[in-house]
């Protein structure tokens, strides 16, 4: 595609900008999270069925759109928390400590604890191998860690099934996640790739900040799972395919061509701009007349 | 599932965007000291051994006492260990009995007292022999200078695993149960723990037992669940698609996660990798999900040719289907739509 470069190159740029090899950074602190790139996902979350702007294939899409949210209500559904691949949506303001051994004083692990639901992850910087496919995965999954320069470089994997969207986009237990944490005085900033050989063409890229907040207090969080709705042994929320009655709603409110809200990986670039123009253009307006038919 | 054949890519806009926060506001950053010295978390975090070589099976430890064992081929091997020695679920194939036994040997002297089939499949009971005469059993009359330990099962399985008198049976018979049981269940109280057998009527087979671990909080399913793959469902021995959902959905009441849906009782399949109940939960909604849209198909009374042309598996396709091998996504529709159709009658 025009305009545009490899992944490998967008992290061969991150990295480049990263000093010196032993020029670690500390990154403990409380941070309060700037909400500024993805106030889509805030709140109720986002819209249903709009998947603009995600690298999904056509199986990911046809399970986004056979999604339910009465999920939700189901006991063994409502504590979920966020995985750690969207857990910086948040709201995801942060704690981060390292833990360094004493004798060495070498940094063993960087911790960080999410503020929706306390979710806390592990990085580890010891050059410990990741667990073998047989070993548990987790919501935080396994990290390990390595300093280029003044750029923290995480990867991970052993994540379970989490999504990309709260809107029924998936993203599968065989994803992975390179992370760059980059700090800038009093700023701290993410850069997160997903990479989903089941359900994403292209990685998900998404980059988040946050600002030192010294006074920040983190609220436990502890959830309970009830029965909200009596159902059937087993229920599972799910439409049926082509039944979805919610699957218009995105594109009738904001009077989109049907076709944007499905996304795609071409929807993350601005040649997009084009297309969407086009398919503008070719909508029928909604005040016009129904063409006269033709004459018997 | 087609691939893109182009390297991943991103935009323009979006690398400088990211160039710029990364040198926004120079940088050296502020020197704050370290305001939260997190202890004990490295010994928390430690990784599990990575996948041993292929001359040793791997061990990966569950929890407590429960240690689940791979070989490289068959089925998980699942062991408690302690004091009264060791109960072993499932054997997998005879042929990687020798790495099972030496690694258990890495783990304890004690010798193996119970092994507990999860069904009669040949990759789940195949080392029953090598494993059982490696064990010794407790007296109960037994006087015999040769070494075995029992073999507990659901009755099918012996059934399944014998043959009339004149006839040739699946296995011979020293791999056969020495115990099986025809109820809902069957109880074992061994290393200071209550262990079951829970029988899962019609599931995979007609012969399936999940084990439970109650101190240790640890369920060995067999193949009632995977996590490598669309469950088998064996027509031909009794299986069917909602056997497996029951069984999914036992599981489900039986596991109580610690901490937002995670760890507390732990799971390991038939085949793959430990879990806990959220693994369970997302294996039973995407099993759920197929049944009722083939169960809404045959409704409409479509074949079974129009079914797989209508791809009802088509999103999950990429994580647990399979376009060759013994389980193909084409025969788990198919036995999917044949036990919906057909099922198979209630045990009396």
């Amino acid at each position: 595609m025009s305009g545009s470069f490899s992944k490998t190159g967008l992290i061969a740029l991150l990295l480049l900008i990263g000093g010196p090899a032993m020029a670690q950074v500390e990154l403990s602190g409380t941070w309060s999270q700037l909400m500024h790139v993805d106030r889509a996902e805030r709140g109720t979350g986002p819209e249903i069925a709009d998947y603009t702007g995600i690298p999904l294939n056509d199986a990911a899409r046809e399970r986004a759109e056979t999604w339910d949210a009465a999920k939700w209500t189901v006991p063994e559904h409502q504590c979920e928390p966020h995985p750690v691949d969207y857990a910086p949506h948040g709201p995801a303001s942060l704690r981060t400590w390292s833990e360094v051994d004493v004798e060495s004083q070498k940094v063993v692990a960087w911790h960080v604890t999410h503020a929706w639901m306390v979710t806390t992850r592990d990085i580890w910087m010891d050059g410990r191998p990741h667990p073998s496919p047989h070993a548990r995965h987790t919501w935080m999954g396994y990290s390990t860690g390595e300093w280029h320069g003044d750029i923290l470089e995480v990867k991970t994997d052993h994540i379970k099934e989490g999504w990309i969207r709260r809107n029924g986009v998936p993203r599968s237990d065989r994803g992975t996640l390179t992370e760059f944490f980059i700090r800038h005085g009093q700023y701290l900033t993410l850069v997160s790739v997903v990479d989903d050989p089941v359900y994403l063409t292209e990685p998900e890229i998404r980059a988040w900040n946050w600002v030192l907040n010294l006074g920040y207090q983190m609220a436990p969080y502890p959830c309970e799972y009830r029965v909200e709705t009596v159902r059937p042994k087993g229920y599972v929320a799910h439409w049926l395919p082509g039944t979805n009655p919610q699957i218009g709603e995105f594109a009738r409110a904001h009077k989109l061509p049907p076709e944007v809200g499905r996304g795609g990986a071409k929807t993350m670039y601005p040649e997009y701009r084009h297309e969407l123009e086009r398919l503008l253009k070719s909508q029928p307006k909604p005040d016009a007349k129904p063409a006269t038919p033709a004459a018997p | 599932m087609k691939r893109p054949s182009n390297p991943p890519t991103v935009s323009q806009a979006a690398a400088a965007a990211l160039l710029l926060l990364a040198c926004a506001a120079g940088r050296s950053p502020a020197a704050t000291p370290a305001e939260d010295h997190g202890t004990g978390h490295a010994a928390k975090g430690a990784a599990p051994a990575p996948a041993a070589a292929s001359s040793k099976a791997e061990i990966v430890p569950v929890q407590h006492g429960v240690y689940l064992i791979y070989a490289g081929e068959g089925s998980n091997v699942v062991v408690q260990i302690g004091e009264q020695g060791v109960v072993v679920v499932d054997t997998a194939t005879a042929a990687v009995s020798d790495k099972i036994l030496a690694a258990l040997r890495t783990l304890t002297d004690k010798p193996v007292r119970y092994v507990l089939d999860t069904s009669a499949d040949a990759d789940h009971v195949g080392g029953n022999e090598m494993i059982s005469r490696a064990g010794v059993t407790f007296g109960g009359g037994y006087t015999s200078d040769e070494h075995f330990s029992f073999i507990f099962a659901h009755e099918n399985v012996l059934n399944a695993m014998s043959a009339p008198t004149g006839q040739k049976a699946a296995a011979p018979s020293t791999a056969w149960p020495t115990d099986t049981y025809f109820q809902d269940s069957i109880e074992l109280y061994f290393n200071d723990e209550p262990i079951q057998m829970l029988y899962q009527p019609n599931a995979h087979t007609d012969g399936d037992s999940i084990v439970f671990f109650r101190r240790s909080d640890v369920i060995a399913t067999g193949d009632v669940f995977s996590t490598e793959g669309y469950p088998v469902i064996d027509l031909e021995h009794g299986g069917s698609i909602n056997g497996i959902i029951a069984a999914l959905n036992r599981i489900i009441d039986i596991t109580i996660p610690k901490r937002n849906q995670e760890d507390g009782t732990l799971v390991v399949p038939g085949h793959g990798r430990v879990c806990d109940e959220y693994d369970v939960v997302v294996y039973r909604d995407m099993v759920t999900i197929i049944r009722d849209r083939i169960a809404d198909m045959i409704k409409k009374g479509m074949s079974l040719d129009a079914v797989n042309a209508a791809k009802p598996s088509y999103d999950y396709d990429g994580r647990y289907g399979a376009t060759s091998g013994a389980w193909t996504t084409d025969k788990f529709i198919e036995a999917v739509y044949k036990s919906l159709q057909s099922p198979p009658q209630e045990p009396k």
